[in-house]
């Protein structure tokens, strides 16, 4: 009988534990509250299955346990049942599945009027860069990198000179404007995660990797590498800040631009074979919405 | 009411029988032994040694979480090489090994009425290689530089660079060395297990009469066969970018300022590779404990199994299903997004076959006449913690709530729970029921109860809270949960709570220990068939059985494994072996 007991205690704790501790998800930042929704279906959907398997199992227990002169049931199949059972299985993964994959659809599409900023991961620490007053990144590529360019952006690419360098310091973002976040890493695979925003997504060295998203209220936020990366993983945090729009124009006033940063090893870099450039920049020209964003 | 197998006239033997290798010496008949049965036990008690190393490293990590900055010791480092051992080990060396050459090798001669492996010789050399291979591993501790911390998935590039312990050292190396020779080894052993279930069944034991044991193991075989070799082509490449600076996995990096030699890999193609692998790795595990807790549920419950050919054939669907899934585990790794709908829709079909699984499980307790001994006990517990684990999959496999989830510590607790807690259940309540087999003995009860209780509710509070950390976003993998905005004071609190339980759970597995010891000698005398089951393994002349397992005689079939219970018999079971036509009622449909 205990175990019928604690099957029961089973369930019933686990609801009560769901409906009253205190652990539940941050409160949300992003307009992906799509995805919470899709989560409480599943809670529930998956909830009401997980207590009626275990209940029945209670049931069971508590009414076929063998006492002396019980003899089980001689039933092979029930093919009626069985169908039934998968019909309605079927359905239940349906209705999890079609939400899903409809949000799914939403979040792999960018908005047209999406700025595109990027997010560039080393160990362990995080950069930005934002496009400058002609609203197009400049390409960039691991082998640019040095010492005095330590995004990789290409020196000789006219649109990259007056993109904005945020170098391991805080990212600020406007409410309510819609970002694609272009994602690079030089080194091994990060993931850029916001538990507030919902969203993440890997970054891998040698590719542009993206999502999007609109922050939905100002504040300040912790960026969490979500990949390990290394023993340094636990400590590589970030900060995106959300501001109004003015005061995202101030802070932007305050940040210096790529040709700003490296004005002095400009001509050093001038001999570079002019092919490399156009070699270089697999994420940008790959993207059509980036540059259309740009006109 | 269909009959599904009619206890109809018995084929012929094709051929006659071979002589089995006798062994002449102590050395050969316990030591380098043909015997599947003694291999089978070397590789159980091989894989439950290095399976401690990977408890206690579970403790470690838990001490750091629980309690950070209390133990000095556990620096990040370190808190990296023992998280990804533990996984290493728990998953490929304990649970792969134990399941298919520990209960495989057992189970799959006797299960199916043969002697012994078709390949005895072979056979053998599959434990020494896999012994090979633990010892390779577990070298790596006392390598410089430490084991490897990239991981158990062991992305690269991170995996062979120096800002990962063990990377640039002996670690990873032997990692990936160790890896290869486990995969030479279990080739063996799998090639074994798949021929004698196709080719070495008696007469009479057709394909649709096999325990479901058998059907799980030889399925999760066959997959193996198909998925290993995956793992390995990655190690080897692996092996070469990292020995001899090739750049099958690395692009061009920049590694703390300075430009390394490789360029033009794809880190994303070792995903590929490691989770072709790694997905059916997770049936690999979990078709062997179906099958095996179909078994013990109808023995214990004195019932046949519910939907039998369903039960085939929802492990058949589940292994082939499994392999075209494997990218729900990479749907935030910056693959083209468009792979998202592919794979989360057939990943949420595999919940179909699933499902239909644990339908007939509790079915088949539905007018049974359930003797609540230790085995079922283990069973219903492994249940809960399956659908519980199986229903949170649903959560991952959907690929937009995956993106939230993946990641955190809701992924750690759903892994855990269905392919940690839920298989290890299963193991614990096969040694229980086989146990009486191996030894002629039965395990003590009362520890048995208390090992039960403690390990069952015990690992339930320590996983079912876990999700909702991973809810709250705490991700996994970090040595340090210092300066977490997301994270409360509470949630501190509650990681201590699950490190406590954690040690609880482990305490009760020393007393299953000395339970295991403590019998050998000590336990109550079992008897050939002390549970009164259907299958083959429980009619050998002797028990332990005897090299070659069935005397004189081989068993000749007549029936299902399932003939509990039959109306009009006299006892509740009819062993496979026994003649004579009992017809089971035939109620209208």
């Amino acid at each position: 009988m205990a175990v019928v007991l604690v099957l029961v205690l089973i369930v019933v704790g686990s609801v009560l534990f769901h409906l009253l501790s205190p652990w539940w998800w941050t409160p949300i930042a992003s307009n992906w509250d799509y995805i919470d929704n899709t989560i409480i279906i599943s809670f529930w959907i998956t909830g009401i299955v997980f207590a009626a398997v275990v209940l029945f199992m209670a049931y069971c227990v508590f009414r076929f346990r063998h006492r002396e002169g019980n003899r089980a049931a001689y039933e092979p199949e029930n093919k009626r049942l069985e169908s039934w059972l998968m019909i309605v299985t079927a359905f239940g993964v349906t209705a999890l599945l079609v939400p899903g994959l409809f949000v799914w659809s939403r979040f792999v599409t960018v908005p047209g009027d999406a700025t595109a900023i990027e997010v560039v991961a080393q160990q362990w620490q995080w950069s930005f860069r934002l496009p400058g007053k002609d609203g197009k990144l400049g390409t960039s590529d691991t082998r640019d990198v040095t010492a005095d360019n330590p995004l990789g952006v290409a020196p000789k690419d006219p649109n990259g000179q007056d993109d904005v360098l945020v170098q391991a310091a805080d990212l600020h973002l406007p409410v309510g404007k819609p970002v694609k976040v272009l994602l690079r890493s030089i080194d091994v695979l990060h993931d850029f995660y916001i538990p507030e925003f919902r969203a993440k997504m890997d970054m891998i060295p040698g590719s542009v990797t993206y999502f999007w998203f609109t922050p939905t209220r100002t504040g300040t936020f912790q960026v969490l590498c979500a990949e390990l990366c290394g023993q340094g993983h636990p400590l590589m945090h970030g900060v995106v800040v959300v501001d109004t729009e003015q005061d995202y124009l101030a802070w932007l006033g305050q940040q210096q631009t790529f040709a700003q940063l490296s004005a002095p090893q400009q001509s050093g870099s001038a001999n570079q074979p002019p092919g490399k450039m156009m070699a270089s920049n697999p994420g940008v020209a790959a993207n059509p919405k980036l540059s259309r964003s740009a006109q | 009411m269909v009959d599904v197998t009619p206890a109809d006239a018995v084929p012929p033997a094709e051929v006659g029988e071979v002589e089995l290798y006798h062994p002449h010496s102590w050395w050969t008949k316990y030591v380098f032994s043909q015997d599947a049965k003694v291999i089978a036990v070397q590789y159980s008690a091989t894989a439950t040694a290095i399976g401690l190393v990977a408890l206690v490293l579970s403790w470690l990590m838990r001490l750091q979480l629980g309690f950070p900055g209390t133990f000095d010791f556990i620096t990040p480092e370190a808190y990296y090489q023992f998280i990804t051992m533990h996984g290493m080990i728990m998953v490929i060396y304990l649970l792969t090994a134990l399941f298919l050459g520990g209960f495989g090798n057992y189970l799959i001669p006797l299960m199916v009425g043969a002697r012994d492996m078709v390949f005895p010789y072979v056979n053998m050399l599959s434990y020494w290689i896999y012994l090979l291979a633990v010892l390779v591993l577990v070298s790596s501790f006392f390598a410089p530089g430490g084991p490897t911390g990239a991981g158990w998935t062991l992305y690269p590039p991170q995996a062979i660079m120096s800002g990962t312990p063990g990377g640039q050292d002996w670690g990873i190396i032997l990692m990936l060395s160790s890896l290869i020779l486990f995969i030479v080894g279990f080739t063996m052993g799998g090639l074994n297990y798949v021929v004698t279930v196709l080719q070495g069944r008696t007469r009479g034991m057709t394909l649709m009469r096999l325990p479901l044991t058998v059907w799980g193991i030889f399925t999760a075989t066959v997959m193996a066969l198909l998925a290993f070799p995956a793992l390995f082509v990655a190690c080897v490449m692996m092996l070469l970018d990292r020995v001899l600076g090739t750049s099958f996995f690395m692009p061009a990096i920049v590694e703390m300022g300075a430009q390394l030699q490789h360029n033009g890999g794809s880190p994303i193609l070792f995903q590929h590779l490691f989770w072709f692998f790694g997905h059916p790795e997770v049936y690999i595990v979990a078709l062997p404990a179906f099958g095996i807790v179909s078994d013990l549920i109808s023995t214990h419950a004195r019932k046949n199994i519910f939907g039998y050919r369903m039960m085939v054939w929802a492990i058949i669907a589940i292994g082939a299903l499994s392999f075209v899934v494997w990218a729900h585990h990479m749907y935030v790794s910056g693959m083209n997004p468009y792979f998202g709908f592919f794979f989360a829709t057939t990943t949420l079909i595999i919940a179909v076959p699933t499902a239909i699984k644990v339908y007939n499980w509790v079915l088949t307790l539905w007018r049974g006449d359930i003797h609540l001994t230790i085995p079922m006990l283990f069973a219903l517990a492994f249940i809960v913690t399956f659908v519980n684990g199986g229903l949170t999959g649903l959560f991952l496999g959907n690929v937009v709530v995956d993106v939230p989830l993946s990641d955190t510590m809701f992924v750690v607790a759903h892994f855990h729970m269905v392919m940690g807690v839920a298989p290890i259940l299963v193991i614990f309540g096969a040694i229980y029921h086989w146990y009486p087999k191996v030894t002629g003995r039965m395990l003590d009860e009362t520890l048995g109860k208390f090992h039960f209780w403690v390990t069952f509710l015990g690992a339930y509070l320590i996983f079912f809270p876990m999700h909702y950390l991973g809810l709250m976003g705490v991700p996994r993998r970090y040595a340090e949960l210092t300066d977490m905005t997301i994270m409360t004071e509470s949630a501190h609190h509650l990681n201590s709570f699950i490190s406590i339980m954690a040690f609880v759970v482990g305490f009760a597995q020393m007393v299953f220990l000395f339970n295991l010891i403590w019998s050998i000698r000590h336990g109550r005398e079992a008897g050939g068939n002390p549970w009164r089951a259907t299958t083959l393994e429980w009619q050998t002349p002797q028990t332990p059985p005897a090299h070659g397992n069935f005397g004189k005689e081989l068993p000749i079939v007549y029936r299902w494994a399932y003939d509990y219970s039959v109306p009009g018999a006299k006892e509740d079971f009819i062993p496979q072996n026994v003649p004579g036509d009992f017809a089971p009622s035939r109620e209208p449909a």
